[in-house]
């Protein structure tokens, strides 16, 4: 079975319909693979019942000869962000562990009613919190590549960590993940795999656990651009238990597909030189802007004034719409209770908040409790949001002059898990390129780009306007096409 | 400006988180890290800008004013509502008492 572990969607979905392979192989063969990994960390629970009878019933389907869906018989890792029902939810939390909702999201509804099954729960930062995952509750997740010629555990990138780890190790065909203010983008580009993050809006955040209302948004993660085109098609759609979600027609990505970018002009912002940048991270950049324009693309310098304001914020506005959601949790409703002998009710909050929050969680609710509080509100939280319309606005602008953006992922590439935990805010920074598009809710994508003197991936990072995915996918597929990244990480686990 | 751990405390107490001593002076200086990066927001003229909270514009809908519009969010799911409650009794959420 290990050569059906190689395949991604796209494959395994061709492969069952045609009668190659049934959809039961594929899924023992990752739940196998699954099984073995767990020097990775990457998943809180597997759930190798759950793909075997999504598996067995594509089969049957087919036996039938009715459609099999556009994930048929495809078996995937879902970030423990999102509710699936009778399955353990817990954010990576502690306040959250044993929590088994009695519903399901309507991301994973939709992706089980396109044919897919789950192989587990993908390990996550605690609440999404985080650019390394190091802040779970169940552990630390390694990222499957290690620096040349060391055995240094790396950090698979955060939040989506799990979703990340496991895609490049070969033990899932794609994952869900989930983008804040880079938490898809940064852990593909830290593992050498591609993620998307579609428009805010596109993908019902009905079910998953909220993290910043305004900002979180739903996407895949795989490893080549036409499977993400397949598996956002899947997960996106209007819903209306969603008040923001977008009540427009899905597009056809897949189908529309083409790295043609004859007429195409991309931007290169100029703000997006930053001190401390990587070297190698400017040359792939160089390499990107040559690739693009190899595929018929007109290479543009754009201005982006307000970049550098972008991260700090989203240091404001993220921990301040996060304290407002985490006020849920307070041993009432669902997931932890403390309750010390003779305790009251406000003793009772407070205990299983203290008990239940990771240092990173409690740090962002006070950050975010502090923002709101009288006295300060217009002088943090107003002048936040004021920069986020500015940040935006650079954007409009630039479409004047551009039909997309393209810029590094990160600043760096992955790091040893243990090696920035003393800083805070020098962890923030890992997000600088990512969070901008993030306040905008522009659709945005990573992609790997190749391979630094570590043997390392680095990802190159593609924003597009307001519902135009396509542009950016196709930009996706021209840098696949060019780059020829196949490299895989060596199996050690 | 800097966050004291006088003020940490306060800021933990209006979170209803419990904090003791030695977590309070962490604390301290993490945020005050944080506030004190942040406040390079106050260098930007945002004079004549309106906050933004809505990123893509998009009008906040209404339900069709029905009973049970869509059953998996309506009424008469009470034993579904308290299945993951830690102190479920006689179809309520228990809590410890409030009122002497």
């Amino acid at each position: 079975m290990t050569e059906l572990t190689n395949l991604g969607i796209k494959a395994i979905r061709d492969g069952v319909a045609k009668g190659d392979f049934t959809a039961r192989e594929v899924a023992e063969g990752f739940n196998a693979a699954v099984a073995e990994a767990s020097a990775l960390n990457a998943f809180i629970v597997a759930t190798p019942d759950h793909a075997l009878a999504a598996a067995d019933a594509t089969d049957a389907k087919r036996a039938k000869g009715e459609e099999l869906g556009a994930m048929g018989g495809v078996p995937i890792g879902m970030k423990d962000l999102f509710a699936t029902e009778g399955v353990q939810t817990t954010a990576a939390s502690h306040i959250l562990e044993g929590f088994t909702p009695h519903y399901e999201s309507t991301v994973s509804s939709n992706l089980w009613a396109a044919g897919a099954g789950m192989l587990g729960k993908l390990n996550l930062d605690q609440f999404a919190m985080g650019s390394s995952n190091e802040t779970s509750y169940f552990g630390n997740v390694s990222s499957p590549w290690r620096k040349r010629g060391t055995n240094a555990a790396m950090s698979p990138g955060g939040s989506s960590g799990g979703s990340s780890s496991a895609v490049a190790a070969r033990i899932a065909p794609a994952a869900t993940g989930t983008d804040t203010g880079g938490s898809i983008r940064q852990p593909a580009a830290f593992t050498g795999i591609c993620g998307i993050k579609p428009t805010y809006g596109r993908c019902s955040r009905w079910g998953v656990v909220a993290f910043a209302s305004s900002l979180d948004q739903a996407g895949p993660m795989a490893r080549s651009v036409e499977d993400c085109a397949i598996m956002l098609g899947a997960m996106a759609g209007f819903d209306p238990k969603d008040s923001t979600s977008l009540k427009v027609d899905v597009p056809d990505w897949e189908a529309a597909l083409s790295a043609d970018l004859n007429g195409k002009k991309v931007g290169i912002p100029r703000e997006y030189r930053m001190e401390g940048t990587d070297q190698a991270i400017l040359d792939s950049w160089e390499q990107g802007k040559a690739w693009l324009k190899d595929a018929g693309a007109e290479i543009v310098d754009v201005s982006l004034p307000h970049t550098k304001y972008a991260l700090p914020a989203y240091y404001i506005i993220a921990p301040a719409e996060a304290s407002s959601n985490l006020a849920r949790y307070d041993g009432v409703r669902y997931g932890l209770r403390d309750l010390p002998d003779g305790a009251g009710l406000q003793d009772m909050y407070a205990e299983t908040r203290a008990a239940g929050f990771g240092d990173e969680v409690k740090r962002r609710i006070l950050i975010g409790t502090y923002v709101l509080s009288a006295g300060f509100y217009d002088a943090y939280y107003n002048q936040a949001q004021k920069i986020r319309a500015l940040v935006a606005q650079d954007y409009e602008n630039a479409w004047a002059e551009c039909d997309l953006i393209l810029a590094p992922t990160t600043p760096t590439a992955s790091f040893p898990l243990g090696s920035l935990d003393a800083d805070p805010l020098t962890m923030y920074l890992n997000d600088v390129f990512a969070v901008p598009a993030s306040l905008a809710g522009l659709p945005a994508m990573s992609v790997p780009a190749m391979l630094n003197s570590d043997g390392l991936p680095l990802g190159l990072q593609l924003v597009g306007k307001a519902y135009d995915e396509q542009t950016v996918l196709d930009a996706g597929l021209a840098i696949q096409q060019r780059s020829g990244f196949d490299h895989a990480p060596e199996k050690w686990w | 400006m800097s966050v004291d751990k006088a003020t940490v405390e306060k800021i933990a107490k209006l979170a209803r988180i419990k904090m003791g001593d030695e977590e309070l002076e962490r604390m301290a200086p993490e945020l005050s890290n944080i506030l004190d990066w942040v406040e390079q927001l106050g260098e930007v003229d945002t004079s004549g800008v309106e906050p933004m909270s809505a990123v893509i514009p998009n009008a906040l809908r209404l339900r069709e004013d029905v009973i049970d519009a869509d059953p998996k969010t309506a009424g008469g799911r009470r034993d579904d509502v308290l299945a993951n409650a830690p102190a479920a009794e006689h179809g309520f959420f228990g809590v410890p008492k409030v009122i002497e």
